[in-house]
């Protein structure tokens, strides 16, 4: 009998197969997201201080993370924390911590960069209002660079969306695994059904990705 | 008989819902100088923008050479050689020579030959004083030089009208003297025809053959040069000469 | 942390080094050229195709490598399309490279201030002499930063290849962690090779940047 090749999407359970694997990719980038976001935001704030080596040693701390590839950093993290740190973590929870340290450096950049681009004028009159150091911060630089630095961070989400799909590289049960489970058991039956399972998981990651860069570039272009 | 090189009937300009040009009409001849006053926002830019097809507008006519041209003009690539037009920015190609940039048009637009463009501009660059910069970057060259070159480079096309909106605005006030002198010239020596906006009045009362008086979009007067600064018509172009002076 | 092993793994990682590298440079040279073109169609809004090179350029920029991949090397064989995997991974890395440069120039072209829009078509250029003289060389000044961000992103793109088995360096050290479970040592080499390409790189990139941009704008 000869099936149609949409067909294993939909066989079995399959569909929502997908869809569960899916809500562990976006969990997981979601979760690393969040503790990078607050991670990245001390780290960009102490990148600002006028605490030398504590600047060099952040600074250090993100070109490890722009040269390493993210392949390489999960892996760093699959073999070294075990093995090095006695410490044994599920897949998911070492993926997310080794994203969200990733993430984290990758905003103190941007925190850093909204942080000293807000304009020297604009820091003195709010000292000449009275704030202090922290009010100062908190009412007038970070309102400012968080509107400043927003589509970048939504870019770094979009990024971190497309690497979630290494996961698999160290066993996570993410969409692309178990598209792969999908295909190897329908081997028989769909022999096509590569093909359509591929293809739903490229849709999918499009259809988390594509609103989220919108969403950035319309923001970028209402700040020129 | 004066030969009529532009003229305007009833133009109306919109962005998006907001109208900015309320019908605005008037002609002008060969050799005449014009200037287009009003206070911030009144139109001025937008109006001489219309005139080179910068900006399109939604109704009325416009007449170059006896000729009329439509709101959506096709040919603008070739009209806006007659028509030379200086902004307050100098905008320069930052990328080019002072030299090819005044080369741009006669080459690329006209296709005139290399050797016969270039002493022409060689020349226009002396008459404005900066023959020794042709080589140079514009971003080596001071404000005032910049817009030097860049009415040498409107002029490079042997344009029949020349716009000029806020060319003096953005320089130090010892650059502005020299520009409004190679303005003056254009006028007395080549006799051109052209189309200022600015906010030098001493300069607009010494030059201008007729003043445009606009606001709001609306021209509220049209009247030759040194009746408009000695008694305007209107009550609003006198507080608006009153507020231009200390 | 045992030296002669690393010292043993040289001649494999010099290996993977030259092939990650020669598979970059085929694959940033297709992007390149595939950006080029997608960022014209869509700077002259050329009809149909226009449309047909944003679509690809949103698709490819967001979805990962890793799945187009997949989809090159496992299943267009399927469908009768049976490539090697290099081949596999340099058009990969061409066409995810692709609409990120594509993204590059457009937004190099975009970056171009009305103004001097206003100053070219003034002196009567057309279209296409605007965009000659004008848009295009300035353009591609201001998208000089993204392209060299670009660069370096699909040089670390390369290593994605480990998964359709290419011997460049990240499978390489994977292999032979798998092999010896040397772990320490190899990661170790991993990461100093690619700070070996990347590091200079940046630098060459970064002072580029800078002479490109001193040379059309002075600043
Ligand atoms: N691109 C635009 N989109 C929408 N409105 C515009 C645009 N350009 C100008 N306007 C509006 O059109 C009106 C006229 O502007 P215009 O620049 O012509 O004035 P102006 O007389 O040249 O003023 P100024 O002396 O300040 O240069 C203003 O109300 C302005 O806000
Ligand atoms: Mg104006």
């Amino acid at each position: 009998m000869v099936h149609l090749g949409t067909n294993i999407l939909f066989a079995g359970n399959n569909f929502v197969r997908l869809l569960e694997g899916l809500w562990t990719t976006v969990w997981i980038a979601i979760c690393a997201l969040i503790i990078g976001l607050i991670l990245g935001t001390g780290l960009g704030i102490l990148r600002t201080s006028k605490n030398r080596p504590v600047r060099i040693l952040l600074r250090l701390y993100l070109e490890f993370f722009r040269i390493v590839p993210s392949v390489v950093l999960l892996f760093l993290f699959y073999y070294i924390l075990p093995r090095q740190l006695n410490l044994n973590l599920p897949a998911e929870q070492m993926a997310v911590l080794a994203f969200a340290l990733w993430v984290a450096a990758e905003f103190s950049d941007i925190v850093r960069g909204a942080l000293i681009s807000v304009p020297q004028h604009q820091k003195e009159s709010g000292l000449a209002l009275g704030l202090n150091g922290w009010q100062l911060f908190r009412y007038v630089l970070l309102p400012q660079a968080l509107v400043l630095e927003l589509p970048a961070t939504i870019n770094l989400a979009t990024r971190v969306v497309k690497t979630t799909s290494l996961l698999m590289l160290i066993s996570v049960m993410d969409v692309i695994n178990i598209g792969q489970q999908i295909i190897e058991a329908n081997r028989q039956t769909y022999p096509n059904g590569i093909f359509w399972i591929y293809g739903i998981i490229f849709l999918f990651y499009f259809i988390v990705d594509y609103p989220l860069s919108l969403w950035a570039r319309r923001l970028a272009a209402k700040q020129h | 008989m004066p030969e009529q090189i532009l003229k305007i009937d009833k133009l109306n300009k919109y962005y998006g819902q907001h109208q900015v040009l309320y019908d605005i009409s008037f002609e002008i001849q060969k050799g005449e100088v014009v200037a287009l006053l009003g206070p911030s926002g009144s139109g001025k830019s937008t109006l001489i923008r219309c005139l080179n097809g910068l900006e399109q507008f939604q109704s009325g006519f416009l007449f170059f050479g006896g000729k009329q041209i439509t709101p959506q003009e096709k040919n603008w690539p070739q009209l806006r050689q007659k028509i030379g037009m200086v902004f307050q920015s100098y905008d320069l190609f930052p990328n080019l020579s002072v030299l090819d940039n005044i080369l741009l048009g006669p080459l690329k637009v006209q296709k005139r030959q290399r050797a016969e463009a270039t002493a022409e501009a060689l020349k226009l660059l002396q008459r404005v004083g900066l023959e020794k910069y042709a080589e140079v970057y514009p971003r080596q060259l001071s404000g005032g030089q910049k817009q030097r070159v860049a009415i040498v480079r409107a002029l490079a096309l042997h344009p029949e009208l020349m716009l000029f909106d806020e060319v003096t605005a953005s320089l130090d006030p010892e650059m502005v003297r020299g520009i409004l002198e190679i303005i003056r010239e254009l006028s007395e020596r080549d006799n051109m025809t052209m189309i200022i906006v600015t906010h030098e009045m001493n300069f607009a009362a010494q030059i201008a053959d007729r003043i445009l008086f606009l606001e709001e979009g609306r021209i509220l007067e049209q009247t030759p040069g040194k009746e408009f600064f000695q008694h305007a018509k209107t009550q609003r172009a006198r507080e608006f000469l009153e507020s231009m002076t200390f | 942390m045992d030296l002669s092993i690393m010292q043993q793994a040289i001649p494999q990682f010099v290996k993977a080094f030259e092939l990650t590298l020669w598979l970059s440079f085929v694959g940033i040279l297709g992007a390149l050229l595939v950006g080029v073109c997608c960022s014209l169609l869509q700077y002259f809004k050329v009809p149909f195709l226009g449309k047909v090179a944003s679509v690809y350029v949103e698709l490819f920029r967001n979805t990962p490598l890793l799945i187009q991949l997949f989809f090159l090397y496992y299943a267009f064989p399927v469908i009768g399309i049976k490539l090697p995997a290099q081949v596999c991974g340099i058009i990969g890395l061409a066409f995810l490279g692709g609409s990120y440069m594509a993204e590059g120039f457009t937004g190099g072209f975009n970056g171009v201030s009305q103004s001097q829009l206003d100053a070219g078509k003034a002196i009567g250029l057309n279209k296409f002499q605007l965009a000659r003289y004008v848009v295009f060389p300035q353009g591609f000044t201001l998208s000089v930063p993204a392209l060299a961000a670009n660069v370096i992103f699909l040089i670390k793109e390369t290593s994605i290849f480990s998964v359709i088995a290419i011997p460049e360096l990240t499978n390489t050290a994977l292999d032979l962690v798998g092999l010896y479970y040397r772990s320490n040592e190899y990661l170790f080499m991993l990461v100093l090779a690619y700070a070996i390409i990347l590091i200079p790189l940046s630098i060459i990139l970064t002072i580029l940047e800078r002479k490109v941009r001193y040379g059309s704008f002075g600043n």
